[in-house]
């Protein structure tokens, strides 16, 4: 349905049809009263290099089925890595007898909210580049130009530098008749530069703010998407600037955070929070659960007035953008906090009638052939605000304070209350203007407290995507590759910490 | 599917003929898995997976230098070996040189198992397990509780948790002749017990599924929902802090990964020491602890040789099949050794040094009922979550407490206390340790999806740092 874009030949090559017929059939035939297929295949290639010189470079290609069945109201799974029709029955019959073995255990029968029925329907995300048509070598030489910038820079002692890239190819069929093929790419280039103090024993970092894209080649090999030679001739500079940088005076300090930094804190404090299973205790033995239940859905005050987020399928370039989830279900765009109200889940086919919705907004996702779809995060992305406000004017509003540059380190609670993020920069702010880095600088907040912080945000300008292509959940664990855009923003009194001090030192 | 076997006997055959590659290793690696989840008292997912990868690593060597190519497969069809192979050798003939190169291993004799079939598992082995929930989400608010006697039965609690069991079995081959295999069993169950505001965890491993404790564990549960009858909040600050042993694995573990060579000689971690070289030789403690891994420890075994499909800061590809023997990282409270692979191992002149999949502490040998008796007033841990790097010059560490803080006065467990976020370093605990408790198999919380094989001992911190308060429950 988009662009120019098709799906590789050899994707099409496989008997999809056929391996759908012979297990849906299969599972129909051994009493599922709902069935579905799922050819997955996803290729990534790992390069890593150390001070320039290649440290590992792996190319892996997975492919499976997956066939997931009702039987009797009672989910049951089974994949294998054989694309063989008598296995693709068997794999069905198997689940059917996964789920009869276990269906003592289930207390739930499995409802599924309706969806339109799409045949033959196929999708195709947005890159220019596929970065499997590019010869390792090639990928190799910009890593090694890149990391060779970084090295020549005074005060590097050493660089890392790497690549991963993964191109994700599904078929998906289900007894209700729809029939779906797609195929999208994601790029990951990140260096990091370290300056070692050898006599003190210490070090400091600093990496690229580049983010992971939804998009190929194209954002790793010039500066057509990033300006990476803007970026890596700065680098050195200011990681000298933030080594004999002064240490920050903890307590409650205004922030401005940059997109860079932001789209992490909106990834755990809203796209976890708002994710309908974790909200109901599905998640609650391991990922944890979220402070916004059902029962503050349309009431609570999740932030400020200025705060509006939104989940979004749809969007250019995103990590989680997908033309239908693993449920057969068309991508959407809705909202999670409207006006600072919370507002909105993210859901799957099973959780939207249990909510009382009647569609599902499609967010079933499994990371292989080998995982059963689970409830996985949208494009979760804090709006801009509707005046031209930039990221200066926004330091502008600030007397004391600091703004803040990149991610680094991340934790939250398993309430998604209580979180601590550091950053790659932290520049002072005085009387409404940047005055040189601080370092060892955390902020600690509650979600809430922090979002109700919200003072301002930047417009259209200043918005950015980030994202992140490891975003963990589940029993056995799966991950997903997913983006956050937002605007910089002004936060009034979040504190800040130390963290020589929390260390003791 | 063939047999894994024959995929290496077909992918050397394959090398051999196009010729391009000086030497090549096959790794093969079946993977059966049966998962089992629950919430709310009721299965939400579950699941059996069979897979096999292949991978295929091609050498060239020029002199003492190397390059190498890999390629890794999921496919169980035949027909992509020969491609993969093309694929690998393609792949060394540009790529650029690598920098832990080591000269081959030598060949041996196969191991008498080398031909027979592999093991699996299924759905059908958390029966057992299966049936005493069954019981538990049906009976917990009456009577017919899980346990019989006390336990759970009658407190009305509400169940969550995971159940799974992975039988991997690794192939290594190389066209030297080289051939190990090693079959892995690894099972694991939780279950988080929900009641009134009040969240309890226990944790266990188990290779086989055969002896799950599920009744002990539905007391340990029970109790600790006890004891959260009474809830006293306390404010960030520093406590006196029993850390029981799955705490203790999780730092340690992150420690361990932390404890390469190359990057300490390098002075870009926390293992690095003022004025150049490494912090090998440091005494942290006058506590015996020892903290190793041994791929023959006793119920914690673990494959005996490397198994790499990428080189990193810890290992290489060019030691595949390599013997893995016990290490003590620290041995007696001092800093014993690093990761070295052989590269780097003949780069700093240090002995080679291999982690096997499975990580051991020892040095106590009080029960962690002992030390909460020994404590006139301290904090007693559970769990620890979400656990992350916040300053890597010291290893600085920050996560949550999760699923049972406890309250310890006069030598009794009076409480439940509130979460907290802490601030700490594994080096710095070691450090400050007061106490350890025996060493006993644990089933750490936060790297459990990686890590299941652990024994530790309990731990006495005299401050451990509760940076601030966490409202999750």
């Amino acid at each position: 349905m988009t662009g120019s874009r098709r799906i590789d030949a050899d994707f099409l090559a496989l008997p999809r049809q056929e391996l759908a017929d012979a297990a849906l059939s299969a599972a129909a035939q051994a009493g599922a009263s709902y069935a579905d297929l799922r050819i997955h295949a996803i290729a990534t290639e790992m390069l890593q290099l150390r001070d320039g010189a290649l440290e590992a470079a792996v190319t892996d290609h997975e492919i499976g089925l997956a066939v997931r069945v009702i039987v009797d109201g009672t989910w049951g799974f089974a994949s294998h890595s054989q694309l063989d029709t008598a296995v693709a029955a068997d794999t069905a019959r198997r689940a059917v007898k996964v789920a009869r073995t276990l269906a003592a255990l289930n207390a739930e029968r499995i409802e599924l909210a309706p969806e339109p029925v799409y045949r033959d329907a196929s999708w195709v995300s947005q890159y220019r580049i596929d970065p499997f048509d590019v010869a390792a070598p090639d990928k190799v030489a910009v890593l090694e130009d890149y990391s060779g910038r970084l090295l020549a820079a005074d005060g590097v002692d050493h660089v890392s530098a790497s690549l991963n890239t993964a191109k994700e190819q599904t078929f998906y069929a289900d007894t209700f008749g729809s029939s779906i093929t797609q195929q999208r790419v994601r790029v990951l280039p990140k260096l990091e530069a370290v300056t070692v103090d050898a006599a003190a024993g210490t070090f400091e970092t600093m990496s690229t703010l580049a983010p992971p894209t939804g998009r190929g080649w194209e954002a790793v090999e010039g500066d057509e998407v990033w300006d990476w030679a803007g970026e890596l001739a700065q680098l050195p500079s200011l990681l000298a600037e933030k080594s004999k940088a002064p240490s920050v005076i903890a307590g409650p300090t205004d922030l401005v955070i940059d997109p860079s930094n932001l789209w992490l804190t909106i990834h755990e404090s809203i796209g976890h929070a708002t994710e309908y299973d974790r909200a109901i205790g599905y998640e609650a033995a391991y990922a944890g659960t979220s402070f916004a239940t059902p029962d503050k859905l349309g009431s609570m005050q999740y932030g400020s007035p200025v705060m509006n987020v939104t989940a979004d399928r749809t969007l250019e370039y995103g990590l989680a953008t997908v033309g239908f989830d693993d449920e057969g279900v068309r991508a959407q765009s809705w909202d999670l906090v409207r006006d600072g109200v919370f507002v909105g889940y993210q859901l799957d086919r099973v959780f939207a009638p249990r909510l009382g919705v009647s569609r599902s907004n499609g967010c079933s996702y499994a990371d292989s052939a080998h995982h059963v779809p689970i409830q996985r995060m949208a494009n979760v992305s804090l709006q801009p605000g509707p005046e031209d406000v930039s990221t200066d004017d926004l330091i502008g509003r600030v007397a004391d304070g600091i703004y803040i540059v990149g991610d680094k380190s991340w934790s939250i609670d398993m309430q998604r209350y209580n979180f601590q993020f550091t950053g790659q920069r932290f520049f002072r702010i005085r009387d409404g203007k940047l005055d040189g880095q601080v370092r060892d600088v955390a902020y600690q907040a509650t979600t809430t407290d922090f979002w109700g912080a919200l003072d301002a945000v930047g417009g259209q300008s200043t918005w950015r995507l980030g994202g992140a292509f490891n975003c963990g959940k589940a029993q056995p664990g799966q991950v997903a590759a997913v983006s956050h855009g937002c605007p910089s923003a002004l936060f009034r009194g979040i504190t800040v910490l130390n963290t020589r001090e929390e260390g003791g030192r | 599917m063939i047999g894994a076997q024959q995929v290496v006997d077909l992918a050397l055959a394959e090398a051999s003929r196009l010729g391009r590659a000086d030497e090549t290793t096959v790794l093969v690696s079946d993977r059966v898995e049966a998962t089992l989840r629950w919430a709310n008292n009721t299965m939400t997912t579950n699941g059996e997976s069979t897979s096999r990868t292949t991978t295929v690593i091609s050498i060239m060597r020029q002199g003492d230098k190397a390059r190498v190519g890999t390629v890794r497969s999921s496919s169980a069809d035949p027909a992509v070996i020969a491609d993969l192979v093309a694929a690998s050798q393609l792949a060394a003939a540009v790529a650029p040189q690598a920098r832990d190169t080591a000269p081959p291993l030598p060949g041996g004799a196969a191991p008498a198992d080398w031909d027979a079939p592999t093991p699996g598992t299924g759905a059908e082995v958390f029966l057992g397990v299966a049936g005493e929930l069954a019981r538990g989400f049906g009976g917990l608010s009456g009577g017919g509780g899980l346990s019989g006697g006390g336990g759970l039965s009658g407190i009305g609690a509400t169940l969550f948790g995971y159940a799974r069991h992975v039988v991997e079995t690794t192939f290594v081959a190389t066209s030297g002749g080289l051939r190990r295999r090693w079959t892995q069993p690894t099972g694991s169950v939780e279950i988080n017990a929900k009641h009134d505001g009040a969240s309890a965890w226990v944790g266990t491993s188990t290779p086989d599924f055969v002896s799950v404790p599920m009744d002990s564990m539905l007391d340990q549960l029970g109790t600790r929902l006890s004891w959260s009858r009474r809830i006293v909040e306390l404010p960030a600050g520093r406590y006196e802090t029993i850390m029981p042993p799955s705490t203790v694995a999780d730092m340690m573990i992150y420690l361990a990964w932390t404890m390469g060579g190359r990057g300490a000689q390098e002075g870009r971690t926390a293992l690095a020491a003022p004025g150049g070289g490494t912090r090998v030789g440091e005494k942290l403690t006058s506590l015996p602890l020892t903290l190793y891994s041994d791929p023959g420890a006793s119920g914690l075994e673990c494959a005996p040789f490397v198994s790499t499909s990428s080189s990193s800061e810890q290992t290489s590809v060019f030691d595949n099949g390599m013997t893995i023997d016990r290490v003590d990282w620290i041995r007696e409270g001092v800093i014993n050794a690093l990761a070295y692979p052989r590269a780097a191992a003949a780069e700093f002149d240090t002995p080679v040094a291999a982690g096997a999949d499975n990580l051991l502490m020892t040095g106590g040998s009080k029960s962690l009922q002992d030390m909460i008796a020994g404590t006139e007033r301290g904090l007693l841990l559970t769990t620890l979550w979400y656990i992350r790097e916040v300053d890597p010059s010291v290893l600085l560490l920050t996560g949550l407490t999760r699923d049972g803080v406890y309250l310890v006065e006069d030598g009794e467990v009076t409480a439940a206390v509130n979460n907290f976020r802490f601030n700490e370093s594994p080096l710095d605990l070691v450090r400050r340790a007061t106490q350890a408790g025996v060493s006993e198999f644990t089933l750490p919380r936060e790297w459990g999806d990686w890590a299941t094989r652990a024994q530790m001992p309990s731990l006495r911190i005299p401050d451990f740092h509760m940076s601030s308060v966490s409202q999750a429950q």
